[in-house]
């Protein structure tokens, strides 16, 4: 531990071979970012696509791809290590330790990410193009039906998870292990709560998907048939693995989502959180409940009726612990000193739009209702409410919230204020409307519809390059506070803010809770 | 609490790794099995008993007519012709029937084909069992020849009462590279 005490090293080898939890929270947040950015790029050419009926731009295979790679980088390369990064600069400031457990595997964990992305998006170059299959990439579409490029696909899925179970790892050892004196699990803040949860989630399936992508390589490459009827296999096998991982996936997007928007609404209520214990127990149960629901993604599959009832009735329960949180969020703010500043705005915006999406979740989840909803726009409203009305705003709350303490540097409020604006009213433009196409009838992933379907999809599309636009609007407010934002040195940026994170230094010092700190 | 060493991260740290190759592991041994095993006991997807059904009916019931349908379908590149020699038969639930598919090989090569049952409505599936059929082999033949492939078959008396029509459906898939391979790798 000989660099414990003087600055970051210069030049490119800091962030190459840093073990600091700050430069890799940071190379986290970026990477995120150059993810989303690329995501939504592929986002942009499907909605342009869909601007009109008929073929307009790019051939069918093609428009596949798309969706593919939109899903698979959004999911993996955006949210996930957003949130990650997220962790990497908070947890260790919140619970008072000075660094991650595991700082060298956290390194590791971090720079194994790019390269399996550039595998991933490489594919697009291949013979026979990218991974065409959809993100949830179903045999036998995804193995006797799969372009060559496939086998790249599993690498960089293997790779990414490797690099998850070691984030998720090294934060289950840092919570366990490194708390300063005091901060009993009980004290613990809620975002280090939910990451907590999350990270047994992540250890718990990340495997279960390593498995499903590693029987698709045997499948394609070693003579097996797990997934092929004609060696007696079955290709529904598939959807059980991957759906078994896929829910509890869902959570592990956005329970730490639910951490932020627990930290920051109090903060501008100026109230403390209405019921602390119930969200943590709220968030345990969601964990475990997540579990026991995977087949509701698989209604349509021909099960029996015994075991459509029990996923219908464990999906619904979850919504008994989700409306505890809302609830608990909703009271915090009750005859509280409000103010609404971004990342406020931002987490308002998520529980109304989160809202919606868990009552769609509902409709979703009654088995005869989904025959009709199943594999349509009705779906793609419901996930991408809950998905970036959830993890993407809170996330953008997050980086308002805690900028000034990372730079120092205050963000412009009306610029921030704008993207909040833009992105909520281009969001809702883009989404809404596909409740209504849904559940007339249009299907997800094709590129190309009925003519009833003309005004809602020209409507999201113009949505869409609305939310994306204010995407660069996003970018540019973090660099213009860089850069140019008014420079701020109290501690406690936020009045209403409570935290270890608000007692150390603006900007956060390279270290932090060297000594540990005293913990009431 | 089982402790792995004295250093409490090292030890947190090995039971997490531990948990992750339990859970790969899992996928494989638990996973897998529990599914097929589930299918089989529950007759899910329509999967029929992959194997010759030995027991004895307690005889036959005149009082109730069965109608069995024959589909026959080639899986995608598989040129064989292949069907049914009847599309439909009249059956007592009990009673042992018999029938034949045809299959020929237009193509100058030997091939090696494997048909898959299904049955439709699957809650049929645990009702229908087959005394003899050509689904419990791979089926190879020699370049533009063909065969007759015998299927017998008894209906469950418990067959249940609203059930009147089932649907026996196969698909033939062309295994010749996957026995190939098979016959390489040894
Ligand atoms: C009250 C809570 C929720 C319920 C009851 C619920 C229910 C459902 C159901 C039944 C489906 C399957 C629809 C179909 O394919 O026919 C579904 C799809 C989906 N949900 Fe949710 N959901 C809830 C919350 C969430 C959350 C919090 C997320 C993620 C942040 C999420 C992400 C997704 C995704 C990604 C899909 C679509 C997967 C795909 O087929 O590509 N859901 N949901
Ligand atoms: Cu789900």
């Amino acid at each position: 531990m000989g660099d414990h005490h003087h600055g970051p090293a210069k030049g490119l080898s800091r962030w190459l071979f840093t073990t600091n939890h700050k430069d890799i929270g940071t190379m986290y947040l970026w990477f995120s970012f150059a993810m989303f950015i690329l995501g939504g790029a592929f986002a942009m050419i499907i909605r342009a696509e869909l601007f009109q009926p008929g073929m307009q731009l790019v051939e069918p295979a093609f428009f596949n791809q798309m969706t593919t790679l939109h899903g698979l980088v959004m999911v993996f390369g955006a949210i996930m290590p957003s949130f990650v990064g997220l962790a990497n600069w908070m947890i260790p400031m919140m619970i008072g330790a000075p660094d991650m457990a595991l700082p060298r595997m956290n390194n590791w964990s971090f720079w194994i990410l790019p390269p399996a992305f550039l595998i991933l998006a490489s594919t697009l170059f291949m013979e026979g193009g990218a991974p065409a299959f959809g993100w949830t990439f179903y045999a036998p579409l995804s193995t006797t039906y799969a372009p060559p490029s496939v086998t790249f696909f599993i690498f960089s899925i293997h790779v990414l998870g490797m690099s998850s179970i070691m984030g998720a790892i090294n934060i289950i050892a840092t919570v366990m292990n490194m708390r300063a004196p005091g901060m009993t699990y009980m004290k613990m803040p809620l975002f280090v709560w939910t990451w907590l949860i999350t990270a047994f989630l992540l250890v718990a399936v990340m495997p279960v998907l390593a498995g499903a992508v590693t029987m698709m390589l045997m499948d394609i490459h070693f003579g097996t048939s797990f997934f092929s009827a004609a060696g007696g296999g079955d290709p529904v096998l598939f959807q059980h693995v991957f759906w078994f991982f896929g829910h509890p996936e869902v959570y592990i997007i956005i329970l730490p989502a639910f951490g932020v928007v627990s930290q920051i609404i109090p903060t501008f209520a100026r109230k403390p959180l209405f019921g602390y214990d119930s969200m943590v127990y709220a968030t345990a149960s969601i964990a475990f409940l997540s579990f026991i629901v995977w087949a509701h993604h698989m209604y349509t599959v021909g099960m029996p009726v015994a075991g459509e009832l029990f996923f219908m009735y464990a999906t619904m329960l979850i919504a008994v612990p989700t409306g505890v949180k809302v609830f608990n969020w909703v009271t915090t703010m009750w005859r509280g000193a409000m103010t609404f500043e971004t990342p406020m705005l931002f987490c308002m915006g998520f529980l109304v739009l989160f809202t919606i999406g868990g009552f769609t979740g509902l409709m979703l989840s009654i088995a005869p209702a989904d025959f009709q909803y199943h594999d349509s726009y009705f779906v793609v409203a419901h996930f991408h409410y809950v998905m970036v009305a959830g993890a993407v705003f809170s996330m953008s709350a997050a980086v308002y919230y805690w900028l000034p303490k990372w730079c120092g540097k205050m963000y412009s409020e009306t610029m921030g204020k704008t993207h909040f604006w833009i992105s909520f009213i281009g969001f809702n433009i883009t989404f809404f409307p596909q409740h209504f196409v849904g559940l007339a009838g249009m299907p997800r992933r094709i590129p190309d519809y009925a003519l009833q379907f003309a005004d809602f999809n020209m409507m999201s599309s113009i949505g869409a390059f609305i939310y994306g636009a204010s995407q660069i609007l996003f970018l540019y407010n973090v660099i213009a506070t860089i850069v140019s934002g008014k420079p701020t040195d109290k501690e406690k940026v936020w009045e209403g803010a409570e935290g270890l994170e608000w007692t150390v230094a603006t900007p956060a010092p390279y270290h932090t809770f060297e000594r540990p700190p005293a913990v009431r | 609490m089982l402790k792995v060493s004295r250093n409490p991260v090292v030890d947190t740290v090995a039971k997490l790794v531990v948990t992750a190759v339990a859970m790969f592991a899992f996928v494989f041994v638990v996973m897998v099995p529990l599914y097929n095993v589930l299918c089989d006991a529950l007759g899910i997807n329509g999967k029929t008993s992959g194997e010759a059904y030995t027991s004895v009916q307690a005889g036959v019931d005149e009082t109730r007519m069965v109608t069995i349908q024959f589909v026959a379908t080639n899986n995608e590149g598989m040129p064989w012709e292949f069907g049914p020699s009847v599309n439909s038969m009249k059956v007592h639930p009990g009673a042992s029937n018999d029938t034949v598919f045809h299959a020929s090989n237009p193509l100058p090569d030997a091939m090696v084909a494997q048909a898959i049952p299904s049955i439709s409505p699957s809650r049929a599936a645990a009702y229908f069992h087959k005394t003899e059929c050509f689904c419990f082999n791979q089926q190879p033949l020699d370049g533009e020849s063909s065969a007759e492939m015998p299927l017998q078959f008894i209906v469950d008396r418990d067959l249940p009462q609203d059930i009147h029509t089932i649907t026996l459906s196969y698909t033939i898939f062309d295994v010749t590279d996957m026995v190939r391979g098979a016959v390489a790798a040894r």
